[in-house]
């Protein structure tokens, strides 16, 4: 249960992508009829991935190597190419690193950058994002949904505001795409981020959405593929994979969207409701189908990640102990959480193949872990132990 | 898994758990802002360890380690066990992520602050009587 690390390829997108990898092997800038129909694939898949988040026409989606390379190409190629507008670059306290690492890049090359904070159920201070929008801004990067709290950003009233001071809204839809409906004109969203795994396509392929009009400078110069601004040959058995997991998502949104969100309620509930001080992070209902994070007072979360390990099921925590860095989640930190706090954070993220049974077979084993680990604990009140 | 079947096999089964009420010296090291924070409580006879036990708040090698060290303490007389150093702990247990080896592998200092608070307690009541 942990499928905002990765989720599987679907089977249905493996084996679209299989001869394209054989008997398709085409160079889509190739005039001969293998390059044509390599052409034709690659297209198509563009007016998929268009017709998911419905973009106004598939030329103004891109293809990159993924979300980190589509949040950087918005990020530096806005702010690069845009100099004219104005060096303010806003974003929030809950992004990626991929967009908070390349906002501080940018402030060493002559940007400021200004990192919105959230409240406790980790939605962006509409007040806050007023106050900080200048005339001076260029770009304003908001996350639509963060995977670690899943809390779904209020995108239509964001873009509103950014829009008032004539700056231009980046969207990182990493988390959310596919799994909810985003529509990039109703929600006046200018540059999207689309992620391939988040919607069951292959890992090492993404897009990005660029609204007509807006310039853009590249990360990559060469052959001048994708309208000169991804240059590189296309990787055209992802992309192939990537368009038929877009397709699959937007068929199947709705029925699994329902299924999901009533197994992440029931996850919840049972989570919290045996167990005394647990707490969930995020909103309780406007999150992602698929994001169940809580927290144990006086715990810490990769032991229970262990002992759920132990246990053949797989979940993520918010503490630094698994990870490269010291420091817990800046996400679970921003939402006003105490290091402990954020230290005892457990989070789950279900998929496709989750069941009602493995849900409850989660919520089986978790008083017992706390309990175990509350009594190895010296922080745990005395009462709890008994 | 990123640990050692031994650090495993600590964190499932951990030895000397729990408390000593009696204690003749506690120590406690780290913090929960760093999400680790452990205390060993020791009984001392005769210049011996006679009883060791811990309480360890944090990640699974944080609670293999102090358990480690109850068993590598248990026995020895002090000066022995002030010999015992983080890295001694994190051999026993066949090697601790090298992330883990700062923040996780507390324990000895743990055990080295319950020793030297049974010391200065000690020392305290001799000059009393003196």
């Amino acid at each position: 249960m942990d499928h905002a690390a990765g989720k599987p390829v679907d089977s249905r997108v493996a084996e679209a992508m299989l001869p394209y990898m054989k008997t398709f092997y085409g160079n889509p800038s190739s005039l001969h009829q293998f390059g044509q129909e390599a052409r034709k694939a690659l297209e198509d898949a563009r007016t998929k991935i268009a017709e998911l988040v419905n973009a106004e026409r598939k030329e103004s989606i891109i293809f990159t190597s993924g979300a980190t390379e589509s949040n950087n190409m918005a990020i530096k190629g806005v702010a690069n190419r845009n100099k004219d507008r104005g060096t303010r670059i806003i974003t929030s306290s809950i992004e990626h690193m991929s967009v908070v690492n390349t906002c501080k890049f940018l402030t060493t090359k002559g940007f400021e950058a200004v990192f919105l904070p959230v409240d406790n159920y980790g939605f962006v201070k509409l007040e806050s994002l007023e106050k900080e929008l200048t005339d001076k801004t260029v770009l304003v990067s908001i996350v639509y949904a963060n995977g670690e709290i899943g809390t779904i950003q209020p995108m239509k009233e964001i873009s509103k505001i950014v829009h008032s001071k004539n700056a231009y809204l980046h969207v990182d839809a990493t988390a959310a795409c596919g799994q909810v409906p985003i529509d990039i004109k109703e929600e006046g969203i200018d540059l999207l981020t689309i992620s391939s795994n988040g919607t069951y396509g292959p890992k090492g392929i993404g897009a990005l959405y660029i609204k007509e009009g807006i310039r853009v400078e590249p990360l990559l110069h060469g052959g001048g593929q994708e309208r000169g601004l991804r240059s590189g040959t296309e990787n055209l058995p992802s992309i192939v994979g990537f368009g038929k997991a877009a397709e699959i998502a937007k068929n199947e949104m709705q029925p699994e969207g329902e299924r999901l969100i009533r197994l992440r309620d029931r996850l919840i509930d049972g989570l919290l409701k045996p167990i005394p001080y647990s707490f969930l992070n995020g909103h309780p209902t406007r999150r992602l189908p698929d994001n169940v994070s809580v927290r144990y007072s006086f715990i810490e979360g990769e032991s229970m990640l262990l002992s759920l390990d132990m246990m053949g099921v797989a979940a993520s925590s918010g503490s630094a102990c698994t990870a490269k860095t010291l420091e817990p989640s800046h996400v679970l930190l921003a939402i006003g959480l105490k290091h402990e706090e954020a230290h005892g954070s457990l989070m789950f993220t279900l998929g496709r193949q989750n069941t009602e049974e493995e849900v409850d077979y989660v919520v089986s084993l978790m008083p017992s872990i706390v309990k175990r680990l509350r009594a190895i604990s010296p922080l745990t009140p005395k009462e709890l132990n008994k | 898994m990123m640990y050692t079947e031994k650090v495993m096999e600590h964190f499932k089964n951990p030895r000397n758990m729990g408390e000593i009420p009696d204690a003749d010296g506690v120590g406690t090291v780290g913090n929960p802002v760093c999400g680790d924070l452990m205390t060993i409580y020791i009984k001392v006879k005769d210049n011996r360890l006679e009883d060791i036990k811990f309480k360890t708040f944090g990640c699974g090698s944080a609670i293999a380690t102090s358990s480690m060290i109850t068993e590598l303490a248990k026995g020895k007389t002090l000066e022995e066990a002030m010999k015992i150093t983080r890295a001694n702990v994190a051999d026993e247990l066949g090697g601790l992520p090298p992330v883990k080896m700062h923040c996780s592998n507390l324990a000895a200092d743990a055990l080295h602050a319950a020793i030297e608070y049974y010391n200065k307690k000690r020392k305290a009541a001799d000059e009393v009587k003196k």
